[in-house]
């Protein structure tokens, strides 16, 4: 099982990303199972929000919240702590929107892709990178959930900013 | 058939638009659930023809709702925490009335603390309102229910309210990809609701009456009979469910390696799920443990868990629910399902959940150690056996 722990602040789409994940990884076969679920409780802007996408070849069962995660993608580099490592699993990554650089972790400033795009948040291009650095799903996959799951008017400019981070991150 | 990537809440909402109920009833404030939300989309964008009240309660959303049902009705509302606990009065003239509502529960924590996160002790302290109660594990089984439970409310030997659990955000608000059946095989499957128990103005009678001492009893005992009889009619719906959705569903209780399991813990709701893959992770150590899930707590499945229990070592119930200075009362029900059938064996109360609290897999872990060695008669998880040893 994969398993990706979303970091973000309320307001900025880390749920909306996770979920997205779990549907582009189950759009396109009856044989693949995902779990998205939020950190619980009430919604608050600005407050740190986890949420987390659990990926499986077959039906997840285990509802739990994740201790350890594959990748660890953070929306807000001032939710950035050192010890966020301690929660990957052996070679996992942490991916983080920032302008600088933050040592061990893969940054990459999402910000300037989303802008190019007018887009408020970087969740998308976030999920861009999931799907560029780790191949979970593929960036087709992606477009797809975006597609099925987003109101129509945003969709292009999502996609769009996706696509430029997968191509990025890409070999 | 079509696949789509739903949360619990709205996995539901869809089973209930292919249930057609013809009046919606729903208070949309905290602590009420998106199922109201999507069902109100469904309404506006034409895909579910149903009057939808906006009403100012939850005490009025199943006063509205019984309305509607006295008038032959298929009604729907849905609530959760305090909300259900503020309808609780209505919940008795439903039953009472014996009218066939469906009814969706968010189960969510009670105040005070003032929380909604997920958490048992509402509906729990409802199971004496006359309700069948259910509770579904994951999304695909939630929107199942939702179809089945008016075939099983609305048969006539039934005619009682049905209560659907979903787990707070474990399920209602946890997505995953669920199944969304045709709308013709769903037609097929419930048609739509015929009853004698309505106001009828070519047939006038009297509904909702008084009873006195000589014969109020006589309604309590059939009332009792009606939830009773719903254990064959849950049989016969999910035989019927899985001739043509294919899906097969296990009646009152969902039973996994009991047959030879030396340790068995019983629970409910979306936690079985870890508690299989604990039971199997053990089992490759060597440690003979079995899961019961209890899919229904009303009617009570007395002979299924004890058919389940009576050739193990010892049990271990884990519910989301205390009742202070008792025990849970899934244990308490448990326990007397095994007296009458003279299972004698050592059993153990896990508390755990409560107020959302996460239950991990070294939680249940723990759980089947203190099944297997032995410990206090109500354990909190985490926190220790209560004073009462």
């Amino acid at each position: 099982m994969k398993e990706i722990l979303w970091l973000g602040r309320g307001g900025q789409g880390a749920f909306t990303a996770a979920k997205l994940l779990g549907a582009a990884y189950t759009i396109d076969s009856d044989d693949k199972y995902a779990l998205a679920f939020p950190s619980f409780g009430p919604e608050r802007r600005g407050a740190p929000v986890r949420a987390f996408t659990k990926l499986d070849t077959k039906p997840i069962t285990d509802r739990s919240q994740t201790e350890k995660a594959d990748l660890i993608v953070i929306l807000d580099d001032t939710l950035y702590d050192p010890q966020l490592s301690g929660l990957l699993k052996e070679g996992g990554k942490i991916i983080v929107n920032t302008k600088g650089n933050i040592s061990g972790t893969v940054s990459f400033d999402a910000e300037n892709t989303a802008a190019e795009f007018r887009l408020p948040t970087v969740n998308t291009v976030m999920l861009g990178l999931v799907s560029g650095l780790s191949a979970v799903v593929t960036a087709d996959e992606a477009v797809q959930a975006i597609n099925g799951y987003m109101p129509e008017k945003i969709r292009e400019r999502n996609i769009n900013a996706l696509l430029k981070a997968v191509g990025e991150v890409s070999e | 058939m079509s696949r789509k990537f739903l949360s619990g809440n709205e996995a539901f909402a869809e089973g209930i638009r292919l249930a057609r109920p013809q009046v919606i009833s729903a208070y949309p404030i905290t602590p009420q659930t998106i199922v109201v939300e999507r069902l109100s989309e469904m309404v506006e964008d034409g895909s579910l023809s149903a009057e939808y009240v906006h009403v100012e309660s939850e005490h009025s959303a199943l006063s509205c709702a019984i309305g509607a049902s006295a008038a032959g009705a298929r009604a729907f509302t849905a609530t959760s925490s305090q909300g259900l606990l503020y309808m609780a009065e209505c919940l008795y003239y439903a039953s009472g009335g014996r009218f066939p509502i469906v009814m969706m529960n968010a189960d969510r924590s009670t105040a005070l603390p003032w929380n909604i996160y997920g958490d048992q002790r509402d509906s729990l302290s409802q199971l004496d309102s006359g309700w069948i109660q259910a509770y579904a594990e994951n999304a695909q089984e939630a929107l199942d229910l939702a179809l089945m439970s008016y075939k099983i409310a609305e048969n006539k030997d039934v005619s009682t309210p049905f209560m659907a659990n979903l787990d707070g955000f474990v399920l209602t608000h946890t997505y995953e990809p669920v199944d969304i059946p045709d709308r013709e095989q769903a037609d097929k499957f419930l048609p739509p609701y015929e009853t004698d128990n309505r106001i009828d103005f070519e047939n006038p009678k009297n509904m909702a009456f008084s009873a006195g001492p000589d014969t109020n009893y006589i309604f309590k005992f059939k009332e009792h009979e009606g939830v009773l009889a719903a254990r064959d009619v849950i049989a016969e719906t999910e035989k019927e469910f899985a001739e043509i959705f294919g899906r097969k569903y296990t009646g009152l209780v969902e039973n996994y390696l009991t047959e030879d399991a030396d340790y068995i813990l019983v629970t409910l709701g979306s936690i079985a799920g870890l508690c299989r893959e604990t039971a199997d992770k053990l089992r490759a150590e060597g440690i003979k443990a079995g899961v019961v899930r209890i899919r229904y707590m009303r009617p009570f499945p007395h002979r299924e868990i004890a058919e389940a229990l009576k050739n193990a070592k010892a049990y271990g119930v884990l519910e989301k629910d205390i009742s202070f200075g008792s025990e849970g009362t899934v244990y308490t029900n448990v326990n007397s399902a095994l007296k009458k059938a003279d299972v004698n064996i050592k059993g153990y109360n896990f508390i755990g959940g409560l107020g959302g609290r996460n239950i991990s897999a070294s939680d249940i872990e723990d759980i089947f150690d203190g099944i297997s060695k032995g410990t206090s008669n109500v354990n909190f998880i985490g926190i220790g056996g209560d004073s009462n040893g």
